[in-house]
């Protein structure tokens, strides 16, 4: 008896709440990307726009081909951040690339350019690598690749203004320590292999130091020819 | 666990599987047998243990954790020099029931030979004819790094004394097809006893207590017990709901998560409705109605009531957006906590787990866009993790035991893969 009277209250309940549609939804998480990022917005911000943690990166913006070989890369363990690894380690590839496409569309302001504590000479001797590079070691310039205006290229170069110094430092160690490593041919482990400490610690803190361009996007795909054969960017 | 998509691997194994590189079938049923073996190795999920991260499918070099040391799983792909090329069918089958190598030699139980040897000859066979299918692979067994005196194989003797029993499955002629396909299922091919059952010293586990629970060494996770519904046990759930977890990862009673995880990602996701239903009808008959658990908890009774009202703050702060204030969720895709079995457990590893590292349950055909929960491990203290499980474990009714920050404190470093 007890039993029927819930059912029939159930069936009132249910009633009540088909009659509205906006009742039907409530009841079953936002069908968009941005309710499904939300395991990752506490570390990279609501809109990829990065967090006060110097190490946690900004992906707002980015171009989706790079963001989309990063999240593979942690999928596969290939890129190291245990939290990362362990989220991404089920999640189907196209999927993967749906999250890409969400947070390569995101267009938050950079942020503004923290003071830099470097002296000049360091800030000269990082602008020269990265607009010129060191032909003596072989150094590229960074801009070869990553764009005059350091915006990056579609489809697998990423831009390099908006980042902090400490995250640049550690990703540039970590591709000499062998934590990162992109597809092959993996040029960037082969510029930060011949880069020393004072040359990362210069880069850093000069890119770090830029404002944000007018346009931030990253250049079409074969706007400019890189000096040599990078994996995650096939010609 | 495996990584590429494993649908584009299943697609270059049928694909290689038709080439002509490909041993001669047997017979003119060939291919509808090739195809039964590899659905059956996925309802044994070889693949999770025989392929190493971004490795060849089936050529092994994963390697395993034990207590005793590191165990690496071997090559089998039909390569004659390093994987099982020159097997013959008598010699798989002596694996897979026996857990003895060609030679007559001892197999570590790491290979769940124990549950296997209820698969039938004719399924063995099937599997054995899908193996020999696929790409051979070159690639040489890498030797177990084993301590003192593990290393020593003749010591499986005295665990196979204790815990192993040789047989096929026998079916029960007093319950249903049905019932007695998901049984079969269940112990044999799908060796959930390995993870669900108390694991011993010896890393065994006895028939008496199979499906009764158990913390896996190494992981820190705690597989849950199948036979009390204190548990995961499944005697109160919907058949619906069963075959929803099993089949896609999240239903309207709870979510999967850590390695089971990899288990509905890359075995369970795979099997059709029918064997899927029959495990649910099985699953659900095994549970056994327990006593409401005596609730006592080790913490004495005022901390623990300040430990839930700072809880209390915490949940709503950070958890009710997802979970509801009232723990109801928006199931399945946002579990509900209340009255939610998986959190009441007299083991709170589960909880604090997944508190501290959050998670997405694994993407499936039936939820191939799962939402996820982000992790706390950064944002909240030893004591405010202590405080907000203790907290989902008690409110709304729940009748789990509230925990310290220390045993917050000793998971933050438990391994995440
Ligand atoms: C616990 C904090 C945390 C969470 C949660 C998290 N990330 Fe990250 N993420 C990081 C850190 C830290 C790095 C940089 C790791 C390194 O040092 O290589 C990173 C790197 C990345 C990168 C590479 C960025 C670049 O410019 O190279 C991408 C893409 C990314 N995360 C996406 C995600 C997505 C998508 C999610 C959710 C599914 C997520 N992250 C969840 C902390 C987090
Ligand atoms: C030959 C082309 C090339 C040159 C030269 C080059 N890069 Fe890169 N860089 C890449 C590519 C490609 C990637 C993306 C790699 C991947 O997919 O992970 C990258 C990625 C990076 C990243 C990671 C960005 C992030 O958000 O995580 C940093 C930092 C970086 N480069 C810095 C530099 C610096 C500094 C220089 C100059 C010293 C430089 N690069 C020169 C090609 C280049
Ligand atoms: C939980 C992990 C695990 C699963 C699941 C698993 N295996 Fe194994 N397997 C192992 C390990 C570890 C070994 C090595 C055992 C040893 O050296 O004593 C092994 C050894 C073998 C061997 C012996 C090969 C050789 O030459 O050494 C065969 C054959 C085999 N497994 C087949 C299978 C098949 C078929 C399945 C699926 C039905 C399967 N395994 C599922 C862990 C696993
Ligand atoms: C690799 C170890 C492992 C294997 C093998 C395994 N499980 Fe699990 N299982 C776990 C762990 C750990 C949990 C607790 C995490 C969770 O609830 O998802 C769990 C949870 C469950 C739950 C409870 C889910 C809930 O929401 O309450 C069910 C039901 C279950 N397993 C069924 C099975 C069945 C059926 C099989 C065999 C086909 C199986 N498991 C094989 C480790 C395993
Ligand atoms: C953005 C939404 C979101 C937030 C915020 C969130 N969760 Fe979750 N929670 C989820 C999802 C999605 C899952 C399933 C994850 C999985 O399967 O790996 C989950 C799973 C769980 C589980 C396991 C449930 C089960 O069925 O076994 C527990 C316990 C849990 N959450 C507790 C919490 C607590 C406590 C907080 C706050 C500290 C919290 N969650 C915050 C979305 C969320």
């Amino acid at each position: 008896m007890l039993a029927r009277a819930v059912a029939s209250a159930a069936v009132i309940v249910t009633l009540a709440a088909a009659g509205g549609a906006a009742a039907q939804t409530a009841n079953q998480p936002p069908d968009t990307m941005a309710a499904r990022v939300e395991a990752c917005t506490p570390c990279h911000g609501n809109q990829g726009e990065g967090t006060n943690d110097v190490y946690f990166p900004r992906l707002a913006g980015k171009p989706a081909g790079y963001l989309y070989n990063q999240l593979i890369a942690f999928k596969n363990g290939r890129r190291k951040y245990p939290p990362m690894n362990y989220l991404l380690e089920f999640l189907p590839d196209p999927y993967l690339q749906q999250m890409a496409d969400y947070f390569a569309d995101q267009h938050p302001a950079l942020p503004p350019v923290a003071a830099s504590d470097a002296s000049k000479e360091v800030l000269q001797h990082g602008q020269s690598l990265v607009s010129r590079g060191d032909p003596q070691r072989q150094v590229p310039a960074c801009g070869s690749c990553h764009g005059p205006a350091l915006t990056g290229m579609e489809p697998g170069i990423p831009g390099l203004l908006g980042l902090r110094p400490n995250y640049i430092s550690a990703q540039l160690g970590a591709w000499r320590y062998g934590t990162r490593t992109a597809t092959a041919p993996d040029c960037m482990q082969q510029v930060a292999a011949r880069l020393t400490e004072e040359d990362v610690t210069a880069v850093a803190a000069w890119l770090a130091s830029r404002p944000a361009p007018v346009n931030i996007a990253p250049a079409p795909k074969g706007t400019y020819v890189l000096p040599f054969a990078c994996g995650s960017e096939p010609d | 666990m495996r990584s590429c998509s494993p649908i584009l691997a299943v697609w270059l194994l049928l694909f290689a599987g038709s080439s002509a590189e490909a041993q001669p079938k047997p017979g003119p049923d060939g291919h509808s047998l090739v195809a039964r073996g590899e659905y059956l190795a996925r309802a044994g999920d070889c693949i999770a243990c025989h392929t190493a991260p971004e490795g060849r499918t089936f050529a092994g070099g994963r390697a395993m954790p034990t207590p005793f040391g590191t165990l690496y799983s071997s090559n089998i792909t039909p390569d004659r020099d390093t994987g099982i090329g020159k097997w013959t069918a008598e010699d798989f089958y002596k694996a897979m029931h026996y857990g003895r190598f060609p030679d007559g030699g001892l197999m570590y139980p790491a290979m769940p030979f124990a549950s296997y040897t209820k698969v039938t000859r004719a399924d063995t066979e099937a599997i054995f004819a899908y193996l020999k299918s696929i790409p051979a692979v070159s690639q040489r067994n890498r030797e177990h790094d084993l301590r003192f005196p593990y290393s020593n194989r003749q010591l499986i003797l005295g665990w196979r004394t204790l815990y192993f029993s040789e047989g096929e499955f026998k079916p029960d002629p007093t319950k249903s097809a049905e019932w007695n396909r998901g049984a079969y299922l269940v112990e044999g091919l799908g060796h959930c006893g390995m993870c669900h059952s108390p694991i011993n010293a010896l890393g065994g586990t006895s028939q008496s207590e199979a499906f009764k629970g158990g913390l896996i060494p190494m992981q820190n996770w705690y597989a849950p017990s199948l036979t009390s519904n204190r548990e995961a046990g499944l005697g109160d759930w919907s058949i619906k709901d069963i075959t929803d977890l099993l089949q896609t990862g999240v239903s309207m009673r709870g979510v999967v998560y850590g390695p089971m995880a990899e288990v509905v990602h890359n075995s369970l996701q795979y099997l059709n409705d029918e064997d899927t239903r029959a495990m649910a009808v099985y699953l659900k008959s095994i549970a056994e109605p327990s006593p409401p658990s005596p609730a006592s908890s080790r913490l004495p009774t005022t901390e623990s009531s300040l430990l839930i009202s700072l809880g209390k703050t915490v949940y709503d702060k950070h958890c009710a957006s997802c979970h509801g204030t009232q723990g109801e969720g928006k199931p399945p895709h946002w579990p509900p906590l209340a009255n939610n079995q998986s959190i009441e457990m007299q083991s709170a590893v589960n909880p604090i787990r997944m508190v501290l590292n959050g998670g997405y349950p694994p993407g499936t055909k039936g939820n191939p866009m799962p939402y996820g929960m982000p992790p706390f491990a950064g944002l909240l203290s030893d004591n405010e993790i202590a405080a907000v499980v203790s907290y989902i474990r008690t409110a709304w009714g729940n009748r789990g035991t509230p925990i310290s920050a220390r045993e917050a404190n000793e998971l933050r470093s438990a391994p995440l893969n």
